[in-house]
């Protein structure tokens, strides 16, 4: 483990250390509970397929884990460094935005919505993050940047502008702009469900060689053949918990929870 | 073509070969002649009337003209540079989760938009009075009416007045950015500064940019008023040298002459920033340009 600050949270630390550790996370947005007391694991190299209906609080679950969101009880860690604070003697201090900005650069996110910057080429898009907050050579960062469009099938789109691109196209830029930080971790948050269904399958299609290059990921989907096939690990999350994990393929085809099966039918169908 | 074919034995869908009479639009034409007339009687009247149209060109080039013509530019420059400045910080801070920073900043918005501009002049002009000496103790130290100078002046309360209306134009146009913007950068690890520079701020410029060309082109006005602290601006170049000749008309004409030239660069000026401003945005315009390397 390099994290500058390693803890040692309630589990206490095995052999290897999952990536990261999510313990006993609540979370309000005034007196709703949006998370309640939520714990998870993901082991390195390993995809997380999050489940539920809407309203559940998987984004939210997403969003505490890249900070987007504080979270109000429990702790995060990832690769060994605790989220939002710096353990110091016996008190926790709360970290500066400086600090959170340089933990956010473990993980990446990709956004339902692609959020790609609106004003920036494809490539600008990808090589903002590198040369502004990494200070790489602007040089370098567009030759990594090329060869990361090509990864997900976009090298002749390198200067088009999000609004000239459909929306897988654009999914998939967003897809490089979060991998040219290289973090150790990727979020993605209903990646496929503001596409047509006819491009849900080149964007399936990325993450899917991305799990297969070994990256961790968690994933919050509807596409079950997606979690079935790609995940390592189903969660199934309900008003803010989660009621329901294991194997995706059990989960899925035998859910015990009445809830999951309600929701799982009605997905499927 | 087929002059007596009878309308009634004629299929109202057999079109083919007809003549294509396009609509006529009377009232335009009328509009437009009604104005030509008008402009041409006006047009008449000046060159009959008491106006030397010779003076009007003697006067056109006429340095003292133009020592305020480059005052008047130079001001407009100054004040709005200073102007866009300061909003751009003033919207930052209104809007920065530091709650002393956006008191300040609420603060002087409310004081600068609150009064007159001619008011806010004359204070500046006249804070002699109130401190006769300025500077910081033991460091420098200058009498006030001498830094107070008309330009000094005239740039304060032109470019801190424009700055309090800049920054709400300039507030508007962050919070027209999608907060998804935000989000995205934050999660490349961008911190909030860096958000606002690199990503926010650039998209905002297209919703600040044509109030802004608006209030540019107005400044260029308003440093008229700057004239009462004896800024010596265009029109006040003009007047001074009207009460000496009493050519009062052809001496207007003059300023006007070139308040419309100066206005008519800056709409120029505005239109290349709205295109630049517009990349990226709206249904599909290709880039043609950079093929290779840059970025
Ligand atoms: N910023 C917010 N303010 C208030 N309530 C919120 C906010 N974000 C999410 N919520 C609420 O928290 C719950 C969980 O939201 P979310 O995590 O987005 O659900 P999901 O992604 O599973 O559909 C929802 O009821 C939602 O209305
Ligand atoms: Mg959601």
């Amino acid at each position: 483990m390099n994290g500058p600050v390693p803890v040692s949270l309630p589990s206490g630390s095995e052999a290897a250390t999952p990536l990261v550790r999510v313990r006993q996370v609540s979370k309000f947005f005034g007196s709703f509970r949006a998370l309640n007391d939520v714990s998870i694991d993901i082991p390195h190299g390993r995809v997380m397929c999050i489940v539920g209906p809407s309203g559940s609080g998987k984004s939210t679950l997403l969003r505490c884990l890249n900070q987007l969101e504080k979270i109000d009880a429990g702790a995060i860690a990832i690769d060994g460094e605790l989220l939002g604070f710096r353990l110091q003697g016996d008190a926790l201090h709360e970290l500066s935005d400086a600090e959170i900005a340089r933990q956010r650069l473990k993980t990446g996110m990709v956004f339902q919505r692609f959020n790609l910057f609106g004003h920036l080429t494809a490539i600008e898009n990808i090589i903002e993050g590198p040369v502004t907050v990494l200070k790489r050579p602007k040089k370098e960062a567009i030759e990594e940047g090329e060869a990361l469009l090509a990864r997900v099938g976009l090298a002749s789109k390198r200067n088009s502008y999000p609004s000239q691109l459909s929306g897988g196209q654009q999914q998939r830029v967003a897809i490089a702009r979060a991998l040219a930080m290289k973090p150790k971790l990727m979020l993605f948050d209903e990646p496929t469900s503001a596409l047509d269904p006819e491009l849900v399958g080149e964007v399936l299609a990325v993450m899917r060689a991305l799990a297969l290059s070994g990256m961790t990921m968690a994933v919050v989907t509807h596409e079950m053949g997606f979690a079935r096939e790609v995940g390592n690990e189903l969660v199934f999350m309900d008003h803010g918990e989660i009621i329901e994990r294991g194997d995706p393929r059990v989960v899925l085809d035998h859910p015990a929870n009445a809830r999951a099966r309600d929701f799982v039918n009605a997905v499927i169908k | 073509m087929r002059d007596h074919a009878t309308p009634a034995h004629r299929d109202i869908l057999d079109l083919a070969g007809l003549k294509l009479v396009p609509r006529r639009y009377y009232g335009r034409w009328i509009a437009a002649a009604l104005i030509l007339l008008a402009l041409g009687y006006i047009l008449r009247a000046f060159a009959m009337g008491q106006i030397e149209w010779k003076v009007v060109g003697q006067f056109f080039t006429a340095p003292a003209i133009l020592a305020g013509l480059v005052n008047t530019v130079i001001m407009t420059i100054c004040a709005m540079v200073l102007g866009l400045t300061l909003g751009v910080v003033f919207a930052v801070m209104v809007m920065s989760p530091n709650p002393v920073l956006k008191v300040v900043a609420t603060f002087y918005i409310w004081l600068f938009r609150g009064t007159p501009l001619l008011l806010q002049l004359l204070i500046w002009f006249n804070l002699a009075l109130v401190f006769p000496k300025m500077g910081i103790p033991g460091l420098f130290e200058a009498r006030t009416v001498d830094i107070m100078t008309p330009l000094f002046a005239t740039m304060l309360g032109l470019g801190m007045n424009q700055g309090a209306y800049t920054a709400e134009v300039v507030r508007a146009g962050i919070l027209s950015v999608d907060t998804g913007q935000t989000e995205a950068a934050k999660s490349i690890g961008m911190t909030r500064l860096t958000t606002l520079r690199r990503i926010i701020l650039p998209q905002a410029m297209r919703f600040i940019i044509p109030p802004v060309g608006n209030e540019f082109i107005s400044m260029v006005k308003i440093t008229s008023v700057a004239s009462v602290i004896q800024f010596s601006e265009i029109l006040r170049n003009a007047q001074t040298i009207y009460y000496a000749n009493a050519r009062v008309i052809e001496l207007l004409f003059v300023a006007a002459g070139w308040y419309l030239i100066v206005v008519t660069f800056l709409q120029i000026g505005q239109f290349f920033l709205e295109r630049h401003y517009a990349r990226g945005i709206g249904p599909s315009r290709p880039s043609p340009a950079n093929e290779e390397g840059k970025a």
